[in-house]
């Protein structure tokens, strides 16, 4: 496996959607090529960064507006 | 609350503590009981991501909120007939997604979910790799650099910034999978009910979309760490 196959696998690999004999491929390649242990390491950090980011929430009004609306929504009991 | 209506203003960089939710069952029984506590926690739990959501399908923030406003009313209608065949969180992103893209066809604004064309190619620049004359062929040209650690709060902030602009640059496919993923914490398989994509295809968007956050932070490491190795 070359760095540049790996770099197109790490999804697949952190999924853990990769056949057994890719997966031990790209373990041994990790195991000797810090090039790609970096790169992992980055993709790993920007999933945490990306985990960091909040939406912004409902406006005050409009949370009101449907709390108001489900307390009197009509129900059957 | 404030709010801001640039786009800048888009993303608010709370981290919400949440408490997790009961299980679906109990969920169900206290909205059809009328429970507010529970709707409000539920409203406050989901609101965030469905805004998101909708905003990958329609062109304005006040838009999405009314796609989750009328997502929510709907929900009210047809909770009586939900009969559990998907979690009650599918069910309920699903009609915001159904929501979403009416209003986005009548704003003109779709998305080519069908297209897969910006789907291909590498994630990494090749000229990052070795050549084929090289001893080693596809190897590292030079290493990535190791990234600072963003313990300075400023830092912090800054990267922050760099990733929620990268998150809006993406094509619309792989905005919505990484915000499904990443940010909502939502499984592989949910996020392919819920968009009615393969595996195969989640995974490729999801991929297109954390090489690319990558990619901005390195280009972002590298102007702040003057290039030093």
């Amino acid at each position: 496996m070359t760095c540049a196959q790996l770099v197109e696998l790490v999804t697949a690999f952190l999924e853990g959607t990769l056949d057994s004999e890719t997966e031990r491929r790209f373990v041994e390649h990790l195991a000797i090529c810090e090039g790609c242990e970096i790169y992992l390491d980055q993709i790993r950090r920007s999933i945490d960064e990306v985990g960091r980011l909040r939406a912004e929430s409902l406006s005050e009004e409009t949370r009101d507006r449907l709390l108001d609306a489900f307390r009197n929504f009509p129900r059957d009991s | 609350m404030s709010r801001t209506p640039s786009s800048a203003g888009f993303v608010h960089y709370l981290r919400v503590v949440v408490t997790p939710l009961p299980p679906d069952e109990v969920l169900l029984a206290a909205l059809r009981a009328g429970d507010e506590e529970v709707f409000a926690r539920l409203l406050d739990g989901w609101s965030a991501s469905m805004l998101r959501l909708a905003r990958s399908f329609v062109s304005t923030a006040a838009s999405a909120e009314e796609v989750v406003q009328d997502t929510w009313l709907a929900v009210f209608q047809g909770i009586g007939r939900f009969e559990g065949r998907s979690s009650l969180k599918t069910w309920v992103y699903r009609i915001l997604v159904n929501t979403a893209r009416k209003r986005g066809v009548r704003e003109q604004r779709t998305v080519p979910w069908a297209s897969l064309s910006t789907d291909d190619g590498p994630t990494v620049d090749q000229s990052r790799f070795r050549g084929p004359e090289d001893p080693y062929p596809d190897g590292w040209l030079t290493f990535p650099k190791i990234w600072p650690s963003t313990e300075s709060e400023v830092l912090a902030r800054e990267v922050r910034g760099v990733v929620a602009a990268a998150l809006e640059g993406l094509p619309a496919r792989q905005r919505v999978v990484l915000t499904l993923r990443d940010i909502d914490g939502q499984s592989a398989d949910e996020v392919c009910s819920l968009l009615e994509i393969s595996t195969a295809n989640q995974r490729v968007l999801l991929h297109r979309a954390r090489a690319a956050v990558r990619s901005h932070l390195e280009q972002y490491y590298a102007a702040t760490t003057g290039g030093a190795s």
